[in-house]
Protein backbone atom coordinates (compact mmCIF):
# COMPACT_ATOMS: atom_id res chain seq x y z
CA UNK A 1 0.00 0.00 0.00
CA UNK A 2 1.88 3.42 -1.25
CA UNK A 3 2.37 5.84 2.05
CA UNK A 4 0.29 8.74 0.68
CA UNK A 5 -3.09 6.39 0.89
CA UNK A 6 -1.76 5.27 4.44
CA UNK A 7 -0.84 7.84 5.59
CA UNK A 8 -4.86 9.29 4.84
CA UNK A 9 -6.50 6.37 6.53
CA UNK A 10 -4.78 6.80 9.78
CA UNK A 11 -7.77 8.57 11.67
CA UNK A 12 -9.26 4.82 11.09
CA UNK A 13 -6.60 2.33 11.33
CA UNK A 14 -4.76 3.97 14.31
CA UNK A 15 -8.03 5.70 15.97
CA UNK A 16 -11.01 3.94 14.74
CA UNK A 17 -13.26 7.14 13.59
CA UNK A 18 -16.08 6.81 11.61
CA UNK A 19 -18.75 8.71 10.72
CA UNK A 20 -22.14 9.40 12.30
CA UNK A 21 -24.64 10.71 9.95
CA UNK A 22 -26.92 13.40 11.43
CA UNK A 23 -29.62 12.56 8.96
CA UNK A 24 -30.86 9.20 10.52
CA UNK A 25 -28.13 8.31 12.37
CA UNK A 26 -26.35 5.39 10.74
CA UNK A 27 -22.63 4.94 11.57
CA UNK A 28 -20.23 4.15 8.70
CA UNK A 29 -16.69 2.97 8.96
CA UNK A 30 -14.74 4.10 7.34
CA UNK A 31 -16.98 7.36 7.15
CA UNK A 32 -18.56 8.53 3.72
CA UNK A 33 -19.79 11.26 1.47
CA UNK A 34 -23.61 9.85 1.71
CA UNK A 35 -25.05 8.29 3.59
CA UNK A 36 -26.78 5.15 1.85
CA UNK A 37 -29.52 4.81 4.05
CA UNK A 38 -31.40 8.38 4.10
CA UNK A 39 -29.00 10.22 1.43
CA UNK A 40 -27.67 13.13 3.66
CA UNK A 41 -24.56 14.73 3.57
CA UNK A 42 -23.93 15.66 7.02
CA UNK A 43 -22.10 13.28 9.06
CA UNK A 44 -20.05 14.01 12.81
CA UNK A 45 -17.23 11.86 13.86
CA UNK A 46 -17.49 9.19 16.47
CA UNK A 47 -14.85 7.05 17.90
CA UNK A 48 -15.84 3.05 17.50
CA UNK A 49 -16.01 1.16 20.78
CA UNK A 50 -13.50 -1.27 21.20
CA UNK A 51 -15.03 -4.44 22.31
CA UNK A 52 -17.52 -7.33 19.89
CA UNK A 53 -18.03 -10.19 19.05
CA UNK A 54 -17.44 -12.59 16.57
CA UNK A 55 -19.98 -12.85 13.89
CA UNK A 56 -18.31 -15.39 11.38
CA UNK A 57 -14.17 -16.31 10.97
CA UNK A 58 -11.76 -18.18 8.84
CA UNK A 59 -8.80 -19.33 9.29
CA UNK A 60 -6.44 -18.10 6.62
CA UNK A 61 -3.98 -20.80 4.93
CA UNK A 62 -3.36 -19.59 1.75
CA UNK A 63 -2.24 -16.16 1.88
CA UNK A 64 -1.00 -13.46 -0.20
CA UNK A 65 2.76 -12.48 -0.56
CA UNK A 66 2.62 -9.75 2.69
CA UNK A 67 1.09 -12.30 4.72
CA UNK A 68 2.54 -15.55 3.91
CA UNK A 69 4.90 -15.58 6.67
CA UNK A 70 1.68 -15.44 9.33
CA UNK A 71 -0.50 -18.22 8.27
CA UNK A 72 -2.29 -19.52 9.34
CA UNK A 73 -4.09 -17.26 10.72
CA UNK A 74 -7.56 -15.94 12.19
CA UNK A 75 -10.31 -13.44 10.45
CA UNK A 76 -13.27 -12.82 11.55
CA UNK A 77 -16.04 -10.22 10.84
CA UNK A 78 -16.62 -8.72 14.65
CA UNK A 79 -19.55 -6.46 15.59
CA UNK A 80 -18.97 -3.93 17.60
CA UNK A 81 -20.91 -2.96 20.65
CA UNK A 82 -22.80 -0.10 18.33
CA UNK A 83 -23.35 -2.28 15.57
CA UNK A 84 -20.59 -1.20 13.18
CA UNK A 85 -19.10 -4.46 11.49
CA UNK A 86 -15.17 -4.98 10.49
CA UNK A 87 -13.06 -7.40 9.17
CA UNK A 88 -10.09 -7.83 11.33
CA UNK A 89 -7.54 -10.62 12.21
CA UNK A 90 -7.79 -12.16 15.57
CA UNK A 91 -4.72 -12.92 17.34
CA UNK A 92 -3.15 -13.73 20.43
CA UNK A 93 -5.38 -17.53 20.27
CA UNK A 94 -5.46 -20.82 19.14
CA UNK A 95 -7.22 -20.24 15.27
CA UNK A 96 -8.88 -23.90 15.77
CA UNK A 97 -10.25 -23.09 19.31
CA UNK A 98 -12.39 -19.65 17.78
CA UNK A 99 -16.06 -19.93 18.59
CA UNK A 100 -18.65 -17.59 16.63
CA UNK A 101 -20.23 -15.54 19.35
CA UNK A 102 -16.62 -15.07 21.21
CA UNK A 103 -16.36 -11.71 22.74
CA UNK A 104 -13.11 -9.57 21.37
CA UNK A 105 -11.53 -6.14 22.31
CA UNK A 106 -9.81 -4.06 18.97
CA UNK A 107 -6.08 -3.48 19.72
CA UNK A 108 -3.12 -1.84 17.94
CA UNK A 109 -0.93 -3.59 15.75
CA UNK A 110 1.64 -4.11 13.37
CA UNK A 111 -0.59 -5.11 10.14
CA UNK A 112 1.98 -5.34 7.20
CA UNK A 113 4.84 -3.68 5.80
CA UNK A 114 5.87 -2.18 2.51
CA UNK A 115 8.67 -5.01 1.32
CA UNK A 116 11.38 -5.35 3.21
CA UNK A 117 12.42 -1.57 2.94
CA UNK A 118 9.38 0.40 2.78
CA UNK A 119 7.01 1.22 6.18
CA UNK A 120 5.89 -0.60 8.31
CA UNK A 121 2.11 -0.54 8.31
CA UNK A 122 0.03 -0.46 11.35
CA UNK A 123 -3.82 -1.01 12.57
CA UNK A 124 -6.38 -2.89 14.51
CA UNK A 125 -6.48 -6.26 15.20
CA UNK A 126 -8.74 -8.39 17.67
CA UNK A 127 -7.84 -10.48 21.09
CA UNK A 128 -10.34 -12.97 22.68
CA UNK A 129 -11.39 -11.03 26.00
CA UNK B 1 -36.03 -2.40 -27.52
CA UNK B 2 -35.54 -4.74 -29.96
CA UNK B 3 -35.08 -8.39 -29.82
CA UNK B 4 -31.69 -9.89 -29.65
CA UNK B 5 -29.99 -13.74 -30.54
CA UNK B 6 -26.69 -15.87 -29.35
CA UNK B 7 -26.34 -16.85 -32.86
CA UNK B 8 -22.65 -18.18 -32.51
CA UNK B 9 -20.70 -19.68 -29.58
CA UNK B 10 -16.58 -20.54 -29.39
CA UNK B 11 -14.47 -20.78 -26.44
CA UNK B 12 -10.90 -21.87 -26.17
CA UNK B 13 -9.84 -25.13 -23.43
CA UNK B 14 -10.09 -23.87 -19.75
CA UNK B 15 -6.61 -24.77 -18.15
CA UNK B 16 -3.16 -23.69 -17.90
CA UNK B 17 -2.32 -23.10 -21.60
CA UNK B 18 0.78 -22.46 -21.17
CA UNK B 19 1.21 -22.02 -25.37
CA UNK B 20 -1.29 -19.74 -25.86
CA UNK B 21 -0.94 -15.67 -24.75
CA UNK B 22 -3.96 -13.45 -22.95
CA UNK B 23 -4.41 -12.39 -26.96
CA UNK B 24 -4.33 -15.58 -28.68
CA UNK B 25 -7.07 -16.92 -26.15
CA UNK B 26 -9.52 -14.53 -26.86
CA UNK B 27 -8.73 -14.43 -30.87
CA UNK B 28 -9.18 -18.19 -30.84
CA UNK B 29 -12.49 -18.11 -28.92
CA UNK B 30 -13.64 -15.10 -30.95
CA UNK B 31 -12.73 -16.65 -34.82
CA UNK B 32 -14.79 -19.83 -33.64
CA UNK B 33 -17.49 -17.68 -32.64
CA UNK B 34 -17.35 -15.59 -35.71
CA UNK B 35 -17.33 -19.10 -38.08
CA UNK B 36 -20.02 -20.52 -35.84
CA UNK B 37 -22.52 -17.47 -36.47
CA UNK B 38 -21.12 -17.20 -40.24
CA UNK B 39 -21.58 -13.22 -40.23
CA UNK B 40 -18.48 -11.51 -42.21
CA UNK B 41 -18.17 -8.59 -40.07
CA UNK B 42 -18.63 -6.65 -36.84
CA UNK B 43 -20.59 -3.51 -35.59
CA UNK B 44 -18.43 -3.56 -32.36
CA UNK B 45 -17.72 -5.96 -29.41
CA UNK B 46 -17.20 -6.01 -25.52
CA UNK B 47 -14.63 -7.35 -23.90
CA UNK B 48 -14.65 -8.37 -20.41
CA UNK B 49 -11.76 -9.24 -18.77
CA UNK B 50 -10.98 -8.77 -14.83
CA UNK B 51 -7.43 -7.67 -13.73
CA UNK B 52 -5.16 -8.03 -17.00
CA UNK B 53 -3.45 -5.32 -15.88
CA UNK B 54 -2.29 -7.39 -12.47
CA UNK B 55 -1.91 -10.39 -14.12
CA UNK B 56 0.16 -9.77 -17.04
CA UNK B 57 0.51 -6.06 -16.64
CA UNK B 58 -1.84 -5.17 -19.90
CA UNK B 59 -4.08 -2.78 -20.01
CA UNK B 60 -6.55 -1.46 -23.08
CA UNK B 61 -7.76 -4.80 -23.98
CA UNK B 62 -10.63 -3.53 -26.11
CA UNK B 63 -8.34 -2.10 -28.75
CA UNK B 64 -6.04 -4.74 -28.22
CA UNK B 65 -8.48 -7.52 -28.89
CA UNK B 66 -9.61 -5.58 -32.02
CA UNK B 67 -6.73 -5.45 -33.21
CA UNK B 68 -6.06 -8.45 -33.13
CA UNK B 69 -9.18 -10.74 -34.30
CA UNK B 70 -8.74 -8.38 -37.39
CA UNK B 71 -11.99 -6.17 -36.68
CA UNK B 72 -10.35 -2.14 -36.11
CA UNK B 73 -11.67 0.28 -37.00
CA UNK B 74 -14.97 -1.10 -35.13
CA UNK B 75 -15.66 0.63 -31.35
CA UNK B 76 -14.12 -1.75 -28.61
CA UNK B 77 -14.45 -1.61 -25.18
CA UNK B 78 -12.72 -3.52 -22.18
CA UNK B 79 -15.60 -4.19 -19.13
CA UNK B 80 -14.75 -5.15 -16.01
CA UNK B 81 -16.74 -6.21 -13.27
CA UNK B 82 -14.62 -8.64 -11.14
CA UNK B 83 -15.48 -11.95 -11.72
CA UNK B 84 -18.71 -11.10 -13.55
CA UNK B 85 -17.05 -9.24 -16.21
CA UNK B 86 -17.59 -10.87 -19.39
CA UNK B 87 -21.54 -11.43 -17.93
CA UNK B 88 -21.55 -7.50 -17.99
CA UNK B 89 -19.80 -7.21 -21.03
CA UNK B 90 -22.62 -9.73 -22.41
CA UNK B 91 -25.10 -7.26 -21.62
CA UNK B 92 -23.80 -4.25 -22.66
CA UNK B 93 -23.94 -5.99 -26.38
CA UNK B 94 -27.14 -6.85 -25.45
CA UNK B 95 -28.46 -3.43 -25.24
CA UNK B 96 -26.17 -2.14 -27.73
CA UNK B 97 -28.49 -4.33 -30.29
CA UNK B 98 -31.56 -3.94 -28.03
CA UNK B 99 -31.15 -0.12 -28.80
CA UNK B 100 -30.78 -0.53 -32.46
CA UNK B 101 -27.55 1.24 -31.81
CA UNK B 102 -25.96 -2.40 -34.07
CA UNK B 103 -26.76 -5.39 -35.72
CA UNK B 104 -23.97 -7.98 -35.39
CA UNK B 105 -21.98 -7.37 -31.58
CA UNK B 106 -18.99 -9.51 -30.24
CA UNK B 107 -19.24 -10.30 -26.66
CA UNK B 108 -16.53 -11.89 -24.32
CA UNK B 109 -14.23 -12.56 -22.50
CA UNK B 110 -11.01 -13.67 -21.26
CA UNK B 111 -8.37 -14.11 -18.48
CA UNK B 112 -4.89 -15.75 -18.16
CA UNK B 113 -4.26 -16.49 -14.93
CA UNK B 114 -1.02 -18.43 -15.36
CA UNK B 115 1.93 -16.70 -16.66
CA UNK B 116 3.56 -15.93 -13.03
CA UNK B 117 1.47 -12.87 -10.99
CA UNK B 118 0.75 -13.53 -7.26
CA UNK B 119 -3.11 -14.56 -8.09
CA UNK B 120 -4.33 -14.60 -4.83
CA UNK B 121 -3.66 -10.97 -4.56
CA UNK B 122 -5.14 -10.16 -7.87
CA UNK B 123 -8.29 -11.71 -7.13
CA UNK B 124 -8.65 -10.19 -3.92
CA UNK B 125 -8.47 -6.47 -5.61
CA UNK B 126 -12.54 -7.60 -6.20
CA UNK B 127 -12.77 -7.31 -2.53
CA UNK B 128 -12.28 -3.62 -0.47
CA UNK B 129 -8.65 -2.84 -0.96
CA UNK B 130 -8.52 -0.39 2.22
CA UNK B 131 -11.36 -2.17 4.78
CA UNK B 132 -10.98 -6.11 3.64
CA UNK B 133 -7.75 -7.14 2.00
CA UNK B 134 -5.65 -4.33 4.52
CA UNK B 135 -6.53 -7.14 7.32
CA UNK B 136 -5.17 -10.10 5.46
CA UNK B 137 -8.77 -11.43 3.68
CA UNK B 138 -8.45 -13.73 0.31
CA UNK B 139 -10.91 -14.57 -1.97
CA UNK B 140 -11.11 -18.39 -0.52
CA UNK B 141 -11.57 -16.15 2.85
CA UNK B 142 -14.46 -14.53 2.31
CA UNK B 143 -16.46 -17.04 0.97
CA UNK B 144 -15.20 -18.70 4.21
CA UNK B 145 -16.96 -16.35 5.87
CA UNK B 146 -19.59 -16.73 4.28
CA UNK B 147 -19.62 -20.52 4.67
CA UNK B 148 -19.65 -20.81 8.17
CA UNK B 149 -22.01 -18.09 9.01
CA UNK B 150 -24.34 -19.89 6.65
CA UNK B 151 -23.65 -23.39 8.34
CA UNK B 152 -24.34 -21.50 11.56
CA UNK B 153 -27.69 -19.95 10.77
CA UNK B 154 -29.13 -22.64 8.72
CA UNK B 155 -27.75 -26.00 9.38
CA UNK B 156 -25.46 -26.11 6.24
CA UNK B 157 -23.55 -29.27 6.50
CA UNK B 158 -19.38 -29.83 5.49
CA UNK B 159 -21.36 -32.65 3.83
CA UNK B 160 -23.81 -30.68 1.80
CA UNK B 161 -20.75 -28.85 0.52
CA UNK B 162 -18.85 -31.32 -0.45
CA UNK B 163 -22.12 -32.81 -2.96
CA UNK B 164 -21.71 -29.38 -5.00
CA UNK B 165 -18.09 -30.27 -5.79
CA UNK B 166 -18.92 -33.67 -6.20
CA UNK B 167 -21.95 -33.31 -8.65
CA UNK B 168 -20.06 -30.14 -10.41
CA UNK B 169 -17.41 -32.31 -11.34
CA UNK B 170 -19.57 -35.04 -12.15
CA UNK B 171 -21.24 -32.90 -15.26
CA UNK B 172 -17.35 -31.86 -16.03
CA UNK B 173 -16.44 -35.11 -16.31
CA UNK B 174 -18.33 -34.79 -19.57
CA UNK B 175 -16.86 -31.64 -21.24
CA UNK B 176 -14.25 -31.98 -23.00
CA UNK B 177 -13.68 -27.89 -22.58
CA UNK B 178 -12.93 -28.72 -18.84
CA UNK B 179 -10.18 -28.09 -17.07
CA UNK B 180 -10.25 -30.96 -14.61
CA UNK B 181 -12.75 -33.32 -16.26
CA UNK B 182 -12.59 -35.91 -13.45
CA UNK B 183 -14.95 -36.98 -11.21
CA UNK B 184 -14.26 -36.06 -6.97
CA UNK B 185 -15.58 -38.21 -3.96
CA UNK B 186 -17.34 -36.53 -0.75
CA UNK B 187 -13.93 -37.95 0.78
CA UNK B 188 -11.55 -36.53 -1.33
CA UNK B 189 -13.45 -33.08 -1.01
CA UNK B 190 -13.77 -33.19 2.68
CA UNK B 191 -10.38 -34.27 3.39
CA UNK B 192 -8.61 -32.24 0.85
CA UNK B 193 -5.56 -29.77 2.03
CA UNK B 194 -7.74 -26.54 4.19
CA UNK B 195 -7.49 -23.24 1.91
CA UNK B 196 -9.54 -20.93 4.55
CA UNK B 197 -11.70 -23.12 7.33
CA UNK B 198 -14.02 -24.56 6.50
CA UNK B 199 -13.59 -24.81 2.54
CA UNK B 200 -10.64 -27.22 1.35
CA UNK B 201 -9.12 -27.02 -2.43
CA UNK B 202 -12.01 -28.91 -3.39
CA UNK B 203 -14.52 -26.44 -2.38
CA UNK B 204 -12.57 -23.55 -5.07
CA UNK B 205 -12.34 -23.21 -8.62
CA UNK B 206 -9.19 -23.66 -10.21
CA UNK B 207 -6.75 -20.87 -11.46
CA UNK B 208 -7.24 -20.84 -15.62
CA UNK B 209 -6.21 -19.67 -18.63
CA UNK B 210 -9.54 -19.23 -21.20
CA UNK B 211 -10.82 -17.46 -23.60
CA UNK B 212 -14.73 -17.04 -24.50
CA UNK B 213 -17.35 -15.41 -26.80
CA UNK B 214 -20.70 -15.08 -28.20
CA UNK B 215 -21.82 -13.38 -31.49
CA UNK B 216 -25.29 -11.51 -31.00
CA UNK B 217 -27.33 -10.25 -33.63
CA UNK B 218 -30.79 -8.64 -33.81
CA UNK B 219 -33.73 -10.67 -34.95
CA UNK B 220 -33.42 -9.80 -38.51
CA UNK B 221 -29.88 -11.37 -38.84
CA UNK B 222 -30.32 -13.67 -36.83
CA UNK B 223 -33.41 -15.12 -38.96
CA UNK B 224 -31.62 -15.30 -42.03
CA UNK B 225 -28.95 -18.71 -40.53
CA UNK B 226 -31.30 -21.09 -40.59
CA UNK B 227 -30.14 -22.19 -37.28
CA UNK B 228 -31.98 -22.73 -34.21
CA UNK B 229 -33.49 -19.28 -32.85
CA UNK B 230 -31.81 -18.43 -29.27
CA UNK B 231 -33.18 -15.39 -27.73
CA UNK B 232 -32.43 -13.46 -24.87
CA UNK B 233 -35.28 -13.10 -23.13
CA UNK B 234 -34.33 -11.02 -19.80
CA UNK B 235 -31.00 -9.04 -18.71
CA UNK B 236 -30.70 -8.53 -15.16
CA UNK B 237 -27.67 -6.60 -13.08
CA UNK B 238 -27.49 -5.47 -9.78
CA UNK B 239 -24.85 -4.58 -7.47
CA UNK B 240 -24.55 -4.32 -3.59
CA UNK B 241 -22.20 -3.46 -0.54
CA UNK B 242 -18.58 -4.37 -1.57
CA UNK B 243 -17.31 -5.05 1.86
CA UNK B 244 -19.09 -8.31 2.96
CA UNK B 245 -18.78 -7.09 6.64
CA UNK B 246 -21.21 -4.41 5.61
CA UNK B 247 -24.23 -6.52 4.58
CA UNK B 248 -26.97 -6.84 6.98
CA UNK B 249 -27.44 -10.65 6.55
CA UNK B 250 -23.67 -12.37 5.60
CA UNK B 251 -25.47 -15.43 4.34
CA UNK B 252 -26.99 -13.05 1.79
CA UNK B 253 -26.17 -12.52 -1.99
CA UNK B 254 -28.61 -9.54 -2.38
CA UNK B 255 -27.20 -8.83 -5.73
CA UNK B 256 -27.94 -12.05 -6.72
CA UNK B 257 -31.79 -11.80 -6.00
CA UNK B 258 -32.19 -8.69 -7.47
CA UNK B 259 -30.38 -9.02 -10.83
CA UNK B 260 -32.53 -12.46 -11.44
CA UNK B 261 -35.75 -10.65 -10.55
CA UNK B 262 -34.99 -8.02 -12.83
CA UNK B 263 -34.41 -10.77 -15.30
CA UNK B 264 -37.32 -13.21 -14.53
CA UNK B 265 -39.52 -9.94 -14.56
CA UNK B 266 -38.03 -8.57 -18.25
CA UNK B 267 -38.57 -12.28 -19.72
CA UNK B 268 -41.82 -12.67 -17.70
CA UNK B 269 -40.76 -16.60 -16.65
CA UNK B 270 -40.80 -17.50 -12.92
CA UNK B 271 -37.50 -19.72 -11.26
CA UNK B 272 -40.25 -22.92 -11.73
CA UNK B 273 -40.30 -22.51 -15.58
CA UNK B 274 -35.90 -22.64 -16.14
CA UNK B 275 -34.87 -26.22 -17.35
CA UNK B 276 -31.31 -25.47 -16.60
CA UNK B 277 -29.21 -22.87 -15.18
CA UNK B 278 -25.00 -22.26 -14.77
CA UNK B 279 -24.63 -19.91 -11.66
CA UNK B 280 -21.29 -18.71 -10.62
CA UNK B 281 -20.18 -21.79 -8.18
CA UNK B 282 -16.88 -19.81 -7.48
CA UNK B 283 -16.65 -21.89 -3.95
CA UNK B 284 -18.85 -24.56 -3.06
CA UNK B 285 -21.06 -22.20 -0.76
CA UNK B 286 -21.78 -20.10 -3.55
CA UNK B 287 -23.88 -21.99 -5.50
CA UNK B 288 -25.78 -23.11 -2.00
CA UNK B 289 -26.49 -19.14 -1.41
CA UNK B 290 -26.82 -18.72 -5.34
CA UNK B 291 -29.52 -21.42 -5.40
CA UNK B 292 -31.69 -19.68 -2.63
CA UNK B 293 -30.94 -16.21 -3.68
CA UNK B 294 -32.67 -17.52 -7.72
CA UNK B 295 -35.44 -18.69 -6.07
CA UNK B 296 -35.00 -22.69 -6.55
CA UNK B 297 -35.15 -23.12 -2.91
CA UNK B 298 -36.43 -21.82 -0.02
CA UNK B 299 -33.64 -19.25 1.84
CA UNK B 300 -31.49 -21.55 3.68
CA UNK B 301 -32.26 -24.60 2.08
CA UNK B 302 -29.50 -24.84 -0.68
CA UNK B 303 -27.60 -27.08 1.05
CA UNK B 304 -30.30 -29.78 1.36
CA UNK B 305 -31.61 -28.86 -1.76
CA UNK B 306 -28.20 -30.32 -3.26
CA UNK B 307 -28.09 -33.08 -0.85
CA UNK B 308 -31.73 -34.17 -2.61
CA UNK B 309 -30.08 -34.46 -5.80
CA UNK B 310 -32.71 -31.38 -7.31
CA UNK B 311 -29.75 -29.80 -9.05
CA UNK B 312 -28.09 -32.87 -10.57
CA UNK B 313 -28.60 -33.83 -14.53
CA UNK B 314 -31.47 -35.63 -13.47
CA UNK B 315 -33.25 -33.22 -11.22
CA UNK B 316 -35.77 -31.00 -11.32
CA UNK B 317 -33.64 -28.20 -12.21
CA UNK B 318 -29.92 -29.30 -13.30
CA UNK B 319 -27.42 -26.65 -12.07
CA UNK B 320 -24.00 -25.97 -13.97
CA UNK B 321 -24.36 -29.20 -16.38
CA UNK B 322 -21.21 -27.62 -17.91
CA UNK B 323 -19.07 -28.47 -14.75
CA UNK B 324 -19.61 -24.95 -13.83
CA UNK B 325 -16.48 -23.01 -12.50
CA UNK B 326 -15.36 -25.92 -10.26
CA UNK B 327 -14.10 -28.15 -12.94
CA UNK B 328 -14.64 -26.79 -16.24
CA UNK B 329 -12.75 -23.70 -15.03
CA UNK B 330 -12.59 -20.38 -13.91
CA UNK B 331 -10.29 -17.97 -16.19
CA UNK B 332 -12.23 -14.42 -14.21
CA UNK B 333 -12.76 -12.57 -17.29
CA UNK B 334 -14.17 -15.48 -19.34
CA UNK B 335 -16.84 -17.35 -17.07
CA UNK B 336 -19.87 -15.50 -17.57
CA UNK B 337 -19.75 -15.98 -21.48
CA UNK B 338 -18.85 -19.66 -21.08
CA UNK B 339 -21.78 -20.13 -18.68
CA UNK B 340 -23.91 -18.64 -21.37
CA UNK B 341 -22.33 -20.54 -24.02
CA UNK B 342 -23.40 -23.82 -21.72
CA UNK B 343 -26.83 -22.79 -22.20
CA UNK B 344 -26.96 -22.40 -25.84
CA UNK B 345 -25.42 -25.83 -26.20
CA UNK B 346 -28.27 -27.12 -23.84
CA UNK B 347 -31.13 -25.52 -26.07
CA UNK B 348 -29.68 -26.28 -29.04
CA UNK B 349 -29.20 -30.16 -27.96
CA UNK B 350 -25.39 -29.99 -28.39
CA UNK B 351 -24.29 -30.87 -24.95
CA UNK B 352 -23.74 -34.50 -25.60
CA UNK B 353 -22.65 -36.45 -22.86
CA UNK B 354 -24.46 -34.07 -20.32
CA UNK B 355 -27.49 -32.95 -22.31
CA UNK B 356 -30.51 -32.58 -20.63
CA UNK B 357 -33.88 -33.37 -22.05
CA UNK B 358 -36.41 -30.71 -23.27
CA UNK B 359 -34.55 -27.73 -22.78
CA UNK B 360 -36.43 -24.63 -23.60
CA UNK B 361 -35.60 -22.29 -20.99
CA UNK B 362 -31.92 -21.96 -19.62
CA UNK B 363 -30.35 -19.31 -17.02
CA UNK B 364 -27.21 -17.93 -16.61
CA UNK B 365 -25.95 -16.09 -13.46
CA UNK B 366 -22.64 -14.93 -13.38
CA UNK B 367 -21.38 -12.76 -9.93
CA UNK B 368 -18.35 -10.16 -8.85
CA UNK B 369 -16.34 -10.72 -5.53
CA UNK B 370 -18.21 -12.17 -3.04
CA UNK B 371 -21.97 -10.87 -4.19
CA UNK B 372 -21.20 -7.13 -4.79
CA UNK B 373 -22.15 -7.39 -8.22
CA UNK B 374 -24.12 -9.53 -10.39
CA UNK B 375 -25.59 -10.37 -14.01
CA UNK B 376 -28.57 -12.57 -14.89
CA UNK B 377 -29.43 -13.68 -18.15
CA UNK B 378 -32.16 -15.95 -19.47
CA UNK B 379 -32.62 -17.42 -22.59
CA UNK B 380 -34.87 -19.28 -24.56
CA UNK B 381 -35.57 -21.40 -27.92
CA UNK B 382 -37.86 -19.75 -29.65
Amino acid sequence: MPSPRYRREMPQRYRLEAGKCKGCGKIFFPPRLICNKCSSQNFEKVTLPENGKIITFTIIRVAPQQFEAEVPYAIAIVELENGVRITTQVVDCDPEKLEIGNSVKLVFRKVQAEGKTGIILYGYKAVLV
Amino acid sequence: MRDVYVIGCGMTKFGEIWESSFRDLFVEAGLKAIKDAGVDHLDSMYVGTMTSGLFIGQEHVGALMADYLGMAPIPAVRVESACCSSGMALRMGFLDIASGNSDVVLAGGVEKMNDGADVTYALSTAADQEYEVYQGITFPGLYALIARAHMNKYGTTRKQLAQVAVKNHHNGSMNPNAQFPREVTLEQVMNATLVADPLTILDSSPVSDGGACVILASEEIAKKLQKPMIKIIGSGAATDFLALHQREDITALKAVKVSAERAYKMAGVKPSDIDIAEVHDCFTIAEICILEELGFCEKGQGGKFTEQGHTSLEGKIPVNTSGGLKSKGHPVGATGVAQVIEVVEQLSGKAGQRQVKNVKIGLAQNMGGSGASSVTHIFSLM
